[in-house]
C-alpha cells in the first residue's frame, strides 16, 4: 500500500513539473506575441518595448526558463500582469470555493450516480431505459444552457436559491450551502450520466459472472449479494470514472462559475484569458494539475483497498 | 536408425520468460528429433512448456539456448526474414477453432492468405489451390465463400488445417489442435490428420495433455514436466504400464479410461502422488524437478540433477532411481487410500 | 454517452456492410443522422437558407418572440435568430471537424503503434497519454487563448490534441486485444509482414471503436466550442455564434425567457444527435455473431420420460432424492424461443452418482442450472417439475427455495478460480456462508472453515484460508469451492463438469474427494462432464444426453459393456483409448444439431448408419428395454440383438 502512495507522489513531482513547464513553453512556442496583445493595435512601440522588458520578455528563453523555475519550486508564480499582486495570493483565497463546487460535485454525482445505476442493473426495463434517457439528457445539454434554466426556473421564477454569488462557510452555513445548490447540481449532471451508466454497465457485468452464481447456488440472499459481492467487484472502474468525473468538473467550474458569479479559480481563470494575464493562468493550470494528482493517489488508494490482486503487486 | 536428415531436430532447447521480477525457465535444455512421416508427441499437463516449444520452433518467442535444426539448417538464431522463409515447410495448427480465423474474412480469403504472402500473384491460381484444399479436408467449394461463425468448431479446425497445408509444407504443429472438441469431431478430425499424413509424408508435432489421444496417434512420445523432458520414447512403451519415468506412470495411472471395472481395479493401488506444489515453489537448477511430488525421492534427487539416459530400445529418462523405483510400487490395498501427505525428504 | 470510460467490447466484429445495415435499421440513429445532415447542409448552405443577413440590425423588432417575419425571433439589436443560428452553425461546425480530425489523425496512429509494438513504444505513449489526461483540457485551451485571443482553430486544435489520450486508450486496448488472439499469430506464420498484419487483421476491428469514439468526441467537442463562445474568448459579440448567442440571451433573461431557448436547444439536440449516433454505431459494431436465432419448429410433444425410473433396483441404496420430470428450458426472446432441453427426466438416490453425460450443446449444463433455478438471462424453464421430497422446487416460492439452495442442495462449476469472489479471501466467504445457515460467532466460524478445509484435503488450511482466489491453483480452488458447497451439509451436490479445467493429475485427485466425501456424508452426486473415463471411474448410473433429450439411461456398466443406442455406440467406438492404436477411428459423420434446427424425428438419424423409415416416421419415445435400462431408439432390437448376440 505504502508502496502505492509512494510510487504515486513520486511521479507527480515530474508531472507537476510537466505541466508547468508545458504551460510555460505554451506561451512562448505558440505563434503570438503577448506584449504586443497587452499594449494593443493602439500601444506605441516605446510601451511595447518597456511591457516587454518588464515581463522580461526581451531575455533568451532559456533564462527565463531557468528563472521562472526557481521561483516556481518556491511558490513563486510571479505577479498578476493586471494587478501585480501575487499570483498565489489570487488563487489561494479562490480556492475554497472551486473546492467547494467540485468536491460537491463528486460527491453528488457519486451518490446519485450509484443509486441510479444499481437500480438500473437491477430492473432491466423501465428503470433501465429510465436511466438511459436520463443520461443521455444529462451529458448533451451543455452546462451554460442547463445553468441558466435553472436560474431561470429556481431563482428567478421561484426565488429558492440565489441566481448568483457566494456566501462564505463562516458568514452564514445556511446561505453557504443554498448559494451552492443550483451550481453543483449543474457541475454534477453529466457526472450523473456517466457514473449511472458505468455503475450499470459494471453490474450488469460482474452479476454475469461465475462466482456470482456460486454464491446463489450456496444460498447467500440477495441483498449481500448485490451490496456486498458485486458491488465490490464493480467498483473499480466507477472509481476511475469519478476520478475522471473530479478532473471534467475542474474544467467545468470554468464556465460554471461565470455563468454563477462564483468568485474561484475558473472564474479567474477565464478574467485572466480576456486579460491576457499570463502569470495567473499558469498559476491556476499548476493549482488544478496539484488537485488532479491529489485525486489520483486517493483513486489508488481505492484500488488496493478494493482489488485484492493490485495490493499484491 | 534412419540415415535421413530428420525434418526437425531440437537440441537442448532453452526459454526463459520473466514475469515482474521472476524469471523462469519455460523450456529447460529440451531435446527431441522428428523423422520424415513421423508422428511426435509432446504431452504434459499445465506448466509443462510444451505450447512454449510450439511457439518457439515457429519463432513466436525468443531462443535463450540451444539449437532448432530444421532439415539440418538451426533456425533457431535466424532474423525474421528468413525465418519467414521457413514457413513455406512449416506450419501450424492451433487450439481453438475458433479465434484461430479472423471472423471479418471470408474462408476463401483466410484460404489464399499464404500464397498470397508468399508471391502468389495470380487470382485464378490461389481460387484452384483453395479449392483443392478444401476438397482434401473434405469441405465443399462453397465454404469458400462463407465466414468463420458459420461453422462448426470441428470444421473450423479442418479449415485451419487446410490453410496450414496451403504451402504443402513438410511438419505441421498442432498445438492442442483437438482438444476443444467434441470426441465425435475429434474422431474424424483425428482420422483426417493419418489420412493427409499417410497422402504426402507429413511429419507432425503433436501437442496435447489428452494421453488417450496421444498414445492413438503418436509414434513417439516426449513427457514434459516443469519445461524439462521427463522421458521419451515409443508411444506404446511411454503409455503403457511400464513407462521408465515416475511422472509419467504418475499421468498414465491418472487418466480415466472408459472402464467401469478397469478404474475400479485402478483405484484400489494406493494412489501415492500429492498435489503439485503452488508455481512460486522455487525449483533449483541442481535438482530433479519433479523431486517434491515423487514418492520415490532420495536425497541424490534434490542434490543432483537427472540427465538423459536410455531406457528401453529407443527410449530415454531422466530419472536417477530408474528401473529401481518400479519395484517399488505399492501393493494394492482393498479400499481407496487416501492421499497420503507430503513424502518426505529422505 | 461514455468517452470517458473505454469500456467498448469488441465482439467478433461484423462485416462492415452488416455493420451499416444493422445501423440503418436502428430508429435513433436513423433520425440523428438525417437531423445532423439537416443542420449541416443548412448551416453549410448558409447564403442560400439564411433568410436575413446574420448582422442586420432591425431596431424596431428588438426582443421579438418568434412572428412569421422572424421565424425564431429576434435578439436584443433585432437581429433575426435564425440566420444568426444558420450562420454560427458553420463556425461551430467547423470547429467540430477541426477537433476530430486532429484527435483521430494522432491518436489513432499513436493507439496503433503502442498496441501493437508494445514495449517501450508503448510506455513512452502511456506516459504522454497520462500526462495529457492529469489536466483538465479547458485550462490549457485558456493558456492559448490567452497567447492567441480570439483564434477559435487554435483553441480547437489544443482541444483536438488534449482529447487524444481518450482515443488511444480505445484504438491501444482494441488492438492490443485483437493482437492476442490467435489469428493473428497464424498470420504472421502465413508469412504477412506487420503492415499487411496491422491493415488486414487489426484495423478492421479498430475503425468501428473509432468512428464511435470520433462520434462521441465530436459531442464533446461542440459542447466545449460552445462553452468557450458563451464565455465570449472565441469572437465579437457581433459575430454570431451558438455560445454567444446563449451569452446574450442570459442578459435579457426576466425581459425575454424565449431567446435562451432556440440556440440553447439546438446546441443540446446536436450534441444528443452526436453521442446517440456514437452509441447507436457501437451497438451495430459491437453485435454478436450475425446468424439471428431461427425459428423454432413448431414444438413436437413427445411422451414423458417416466420409462426406466420407477421399479428400478437401487443397489442397496434407498431413499429417492431427487426426481425429474418433463424438465424444459428454451430461450426467452421475444422473437423466437428455441428448445434448449426437451422434456428430460431422471432420478437421483441418495449416497449414488448419476452422470450426465454428452458433447456441447447437448443441454446436460443447463438442465443442471435449471434444477437449481440459475439459469442465466434468456433462458427459462417452459415446463416440467423437480420433485425433492415431496416439492417441486420450480413452483416453490423464491424464499422457500432460497433456504434450500446451499443447503440440501448444492453446486460446483467448471472454472474454480472464477467461481469465487476475487475481492475477499478464501475463509471470510466461507464464514460470511457458515454464519448465513447457523448461528455462530466468528470465531467459530472461523474454527469451521478451517476445518471444512481439512476435510477437502488442503494441507495447511489455515493459510489457504487467508489466500484469495486467483492466488491458488485449479485443484485447490477446486477444493475451496467444494468445501463452500459442503458447509450446508447437502444431500445432493450437482457438480458441472468439475475437473475438466484441471490437470489429470489434479483430476485423479478431485474425483478421489467425491468419492470419499460421499462416503462419509452419504449425499447424492449428479456429475455432468463429457468426459467417458470420468463416467466410468466415479458414477453408478448414467444418462447420455443428445439435441436437448435423453437418449439412453442405464447403470454405468451396462452403459459400458452393452450401450442400447446408436449415439452412444457411435462415441465410445470413437474414443481413442478404447481403439487400435494408429488405427482408424470409427466416427460418427455430421455433427450435433444446434438448438433450434433439431431434425424432427429421430434427432439423431440424419448421422445414424442404422436409420430406418419407421425413424423418420415421428417423435421417438424413451423406451424401457431391459430393467434400469432405456434408449430413445425404436430399432433396439434390430440393431442390439445382433450386437450383443
Amino acid at each position: 500500500m505504502l508502496r502505492i502512495v509512494g510510487n504515486r507522489l513520486l511521479l507527480s513531482v515530474p508531472l507537476l513539473l510537466v505541466v508547468s513547464t508545458l504551460t510555460f513553453l505554451l506561451e512562448a512556442l505558440i505563434p503570438g506575441d503577448v506584449a504586443r496583445t497587452i499594449v494593443g493595435p493602439q500601444g506605441t512601440q516605446e510601451q511595447y518595448l518597456q511591457l516587454k522588458h518588464s515581463l522580461g520578455l526581451d531575455q533568451p528563453l532559456f533564462t527565463r526558463y531557468q528563472q521562472w523555475l526557481e521561483n516556481v519550486i518556491h511558490g513563486d508564480f510571479g505577479n498578476s500582469l493586471f494587478n501585480h499582486e501575487p499570483v498565489t495570493m489570487l488563487l489561494n483565497v479562490r480556492l475554497s470555493v472551486t473546492l467547494s463546487l467540485v468536491i460537491g460535485a463528486t460527491l453528488l454525482a457519486a451518490i446519485v450516480g450509484v443509486l441510479l445505476g444499481i437500480a438500473g442493473a437491477l430492473r432491466a426495463d423501465i428503470a433501465g431505459t429510465a436511466v438511459d434517457a436520463l443520461s443521455m439528457v444529462g451529458l448533451a445539454i451543455p452546462n451554460f444552457f442547463l445553468g441558466l434554466l435553472l436560474i431561470a426556473l429556481f431563482a428567478v421564477a421561484i426565488p429558492l436559491f440565489p441566481a448568483t454569488g457566494y456566501v462564505p462557510f463562516d458568514a452564514s452555513p445556511l446561505d453557504w450551502a443554498r448559494s451552492l445548490v443550483l451550481p453543483v447540481v449543474v457541475l454534477a449532471t453529466p457526472g450523473i450520466a456517466v457514473v449511472a451508466k458505468q455503475t450499470r454497465d459494471s453490474m450488469r457485468a460482474v452479476l454475469e459472472r461465475p462466482f456470482i452464481r456460486t454464491l446463489r447456488a450456496a444460498g447467500l440472499p440477495r441483498r449481500s449479494i448485490i451490496f456486498k459481492h458485486a458491488l465490490r467487484s464493480a467498483a473499480a472502474p466507477v472509481v476511475t470514472v469519478l476520478g475522471l468525473i473530479f478532473v471534467a468538473s475542474l474544467g467545468g467550474t470554468v464556465v460554471v462559475e461565470s455563468v454563477f458569479a462564483m468568485p474561484g479559480l475558473g472564474g479567474l481563470a477565464v478574467q485572466a484569458t480576456t486579460q491576457h494575464d499570463l502569470p495567473l493562468i499558469q498559476g491556476v493550470a499548476v493549482y488544478f494539475t496539484a488537485l488532479v494528482v491529489v485525486v489520483n493517489l486517493l483513486i489508488d488508494l481505492a484500488y488496493g483497498w478494493l482489488d485484492p490482486r493490485v495490493r499484491v503487486e | 536408425m534412419s540415415p535421413e536428415t530428420p525434418v526437425l531436430s531440437v537440441e537442448h532447447l532453452s526459454v526463459r520468460y520473466r514475469r515482474g521480477r521472476r524469471i523462469s525457465n519455460a523450456l529447460d535444455d529440451v531435446s527431441f528429433e522428428v523423422q520424415p512421416g513421423e508422428t511426435v508427441g509432446l504431452v504434459g499437463e499445465s506448466g509443462s512448456g510444451k505450447s512454449t516449444a510450439a511457439k518457439a520452433i515457429l519463432g513466436l518467442v525468443p531462443v535463450y539456448a540451444g539449437f532448432i535444426y530444421f532439415f539440418g539448417t538451426d533456425i533457431a538464431h535466424l532474423p525474421f526474414k528468413e525465418r519467414r522463409k521457413t514457413y513455406r515447410q512449416m506450419q501450424i495448427v492451433f487450439q481453438d477453432p475458433y479465434s484461430s480465423m479472423n471472423p471479418t474474412r471470408t474462408i476463401g480469403n483466410t484460404l489464399s492468405e499464404p500464397l498470397e504472402a508468399f508471391g502468389e500473384r495470380d487470382h485464378k491460381a490461389r481460387r484452384d489451390r483453395v479449392y483443392e484444399m478444401l476438397e482434401r479436408v473434405h469441405l465443399p467449394p462453397s465454404a469458400a465463400n462463407r465466414y468463420p461463425w458459420q461453422f462448426s468448431g470441428g470444421q473450423r479446425q479442418r479449415i485451419a488445417i487446410a490453410r496450414a497445408l496451403m504451402l504443402s509444407p513438410r511438419l505441421l504443429i498442432l498445438d492442442e489442435a483437438v482438444s476443444s472438441l467434441d470426441l465425435s469431431v475429434q474422431a474424424q478430425v483425428l482420422n483426417l490428420l493419418q489420412e493427409l499424413q499417410e497422402a504426402s509424408a507429413l511429419s507432425y508435432v503433436f501437442i496435447s495433455h489428452d494421453l488417450g489421444v496421444v498414445r492413438h496417434i503418436c509414434d513417439r512420445v516426449v513427457v514434459l514436466y516443469r519445461g524439462r523432458v521427463m522421458e521419451s520414447g515409443p508411444a506404446l512403451f511411454v503409455s503403457g504400464r511400464n513407462s521408465a519415468h515416475p511422472y509419467t506412470y504418475t499421468l498414465n495411472e491418472a487418466v480415466p479410461v472408459p472402464d467401469p471395472d478397469a478404474q475400479q481395479a485402478r483405484r484400489s493401488v494406493a494412489r501415492s502422488v500429492t498435489s503439485p506444489p503452488s508455481d512460486t515453489t522455487k525449483i533449483g537448477d541442481e535438482q530433479c524437478v519433479f523431486a517434491p511430488r515423487c514418492p520415490w525421492n532420495q536425497p541424490r534427487c534434490w542434490r543432483e540433477r537427472p540427465l538423459l539416459r536410455p531406457a528401453y530400445p529407443n527410449g530415454v529418462v531422466a530419472c536417477h532411481r530408474y528401473p529401481e523405483w518400479q519395484s517399488e510400487i505399492a501393493r494394492p490395498e482393498p479400499l481407496d487410500a487416501h492421499v497420503l501427505p507430503a513424502p518426505k525428504r529422505r | 454517452m461514455s468517452v470517458l470510460t473505454d469500456q467498448i467490447v469488441i465482439g467478433p466484429a461484423s462485416h462492415s456492410h452488416q455493420s451499416v445495415r444493422l445501423l440503418l435499421r436502428n430508429p435513433v440513429a436513423i433520425a440523428a443522422i438525417t437531423f445532423l445532415g439537416i443542420v449541416t447542409l443548412v448551416c453549410i448552405g448558409a447564403p442560400v437558407t439564411a433568410p436575413f443577413d446574420p448582422l442586420h440590425q432591425d431596431l424596431e423588432r428588438v426582443l421579438s418572440g418568434p412572428t412569421a417575419h422572424n421565424l425564431l425571433g429576434t435578439d436584443t439589436l433585432g437581429r433575426d435568430v435564425l440566420s444568426r443560428l444558420i450562420y454560427g452553425g458553420r463556425r461551430s461546425l467547423l470547429s467540430v471537424l477541426e477537433g476530430v480530425v486532429v484527435v483521430t489523425a494522432l491518436g489513432v496512429p499513436m493507439g496503433l503503434a503502442a498496441g501493437y509494438t508494445g514495449g517501450w513504444v508503448d510506455r513512452v505513449v502511456g506516459k504522454f497519454a497520462e500526462t495529457i489526461m492529469a489536466v483538465p483540457a479547458l485550462i490549457i485551451v485558456l493558456v492559448v487563448l490567452a497567447v492567441l485571443p480570439q483564434n477559435e482553430d487554435a483553441a480547437m486544435i489544443s482541444f483536438g490534441l488534449l482529447g487524444i489520450p481518450a482515443i488511444l486508450r480505445v484504438v491501444r486496448s482494441a488492438t492490443l486485444r485483437v493482437r492476442e488472439d490467435l489469428y493473428v499469430a497464424a498470420a504472421r506464420v502465413s508469412g504477412l509482414n506487420h503492415v499487411q498484419i496491422v491493415k488486414r487483421h487489426i484495423f478492421p476491428h479498430v475503425w468501428g471503436p473509432v468512428i464511435v469514439q470520433a462520434s462521441l468526441f465530436a459531442a464533446y467537442a461542440l459542447l466545449f466550442e460552445t462553452g468557450i463562445a458563451y464565455l465570449g474568448l472565441t469572437a465579437d459579440p457581433s459575430t454570431p455564434t451558438w455560445g454567444g448567442m446563449v451569452a446574450e440571451a442570459s442578459t435579457v433573461i426576466q425581459r425575454q425567457a424565449w431567446l435562451l431557448v432556440p440556440s440553447g436547444t439546438l446546441i443540446a439536440l446536436t450534441i444528443l444527435a452526436f453521442g446517440l449516433l456514437g452509441d447507436a454505431i457501437r451497438d451495430a459494431v459491437v453485435i454478436g455473431e450475425g446468424g439471428l436465432a431461427r425459428r423454432a419448429p413448431t414444438s413436437v410433444v413427445t411422451k414423458p420420460d417416466r420409462a426406466g425410473d420407477i421399479a428400478e433396483p437401487l443397489n442397496g441404496r434407498s431413499g429417492l432424492v431427487l426426481r425429474v420430470r418433463d424438465l424444459s428450458v428454451s430461450t426467452t426472446s421475444s422473437a423466437a424461443e428455441t428448445p434448449i432441453v426437451d422434456r428430460v427426466g431422471f432420478d437421483v438416490y441418495a449416497g449414488e452418482t448419476l452422470g450426465i453425460i454428452g458433447e456441447s450443446g447437448c443441454g446436460k449444463s443447463v438442465t443442471a442450472l435449471a434444477v437449481l433455478r440459475l439459469l442465466p438471462q434468456g433462458l427459462g424453464v417452459t415446463g416440467g417439475q423437480v420433485y425433492w421430497q415431496g416439492d417441486d422446487l420450480l413452483s416453490m416460492t423464491e424464499r422457500l427455495f432460497d433456504e434450500l439452495r446451499g443447503s440440501s442442495l448444492a453446486y460446483v462449476s467448471q472454472e474454480p478460480q472464477s467461481s469465487l469472489d476475487p475481492a475477499f479471501t478464501v475463509g471470510s466467504q466461507l464464514v460470511e456462508l457458515i454464519r448465513h445457515h447457523q448461528r455462530v460467532s466468528r470465531r467459530k466460524a472461523w474454527s469451521s472453515a478451517i476445518a471444512l478445509l481439512r476435510q477437502v484435503e488442503l494441507q495447511n488450511p489455515d493459510q489457504v484460508a487467508r489466500t484469495y482466489a486467483h492466488e491458488l491453483s485449479g485443484g485447490m480452488a477446486q477444493r475451496v469451492a467444494i468445501a463452500f458447497a459442503l458447509v450446508g451439509r447437502p444431500k445432493l451436490l450437482i457438480a458441472d463438469e468439475p475437473t475438466t479445467a484441471l490437470d489429470v493429475t489434479v483430476q485423479a485427485e478431485i474425483l478421489g474427494l467425491l468419492r470419499r466425501l460421499q462416503r462419509e456424508t452419504g449425499m447424492a452426486l449428479i456429475l455432468i462432464t463429457h468426459n467417458w473415463g470420468v463416467i466410468a471411474d466415479i458414477c453408478d448410473r448414467a444418462v447420455v444426453m443428445y439435441a436437448g433429450q435423453i437418449v439412453e439411461k442405464s447403470g454405468i456398466r451396462e452403459m459400458f459393456h452393452k450401450p442400447l443406442h446408436p449415439y452412444t455406440l457411435g462415441l465410445l467406438k470413437s474414443h481413442p483409448s478404447l481403439a487400435e492404436p494408429r488405427s482408424r477411428l470409427s466416427s460418427i459423420p455430421g455433427s450435433v444439431p444446434s438448438p433450434g434446427s433439431w431434425p424432427p424425428a429421430c434427432r439423431f438419424s440424419p448421422r445414424c448408419r442404422f436409420v430406418a423409415d419407421e425413424c423418420l416416421k415421428g417423435p421417438i419415445p424413451l423406451i424401457d428395454v431391459e430393467p434400469g435400462h432405456s434408449s430413445r431408439c425404436i430399432r433396439v432390437d434390430q440393431i442390439f440383438a445382433k450386437a450383443s448376440a
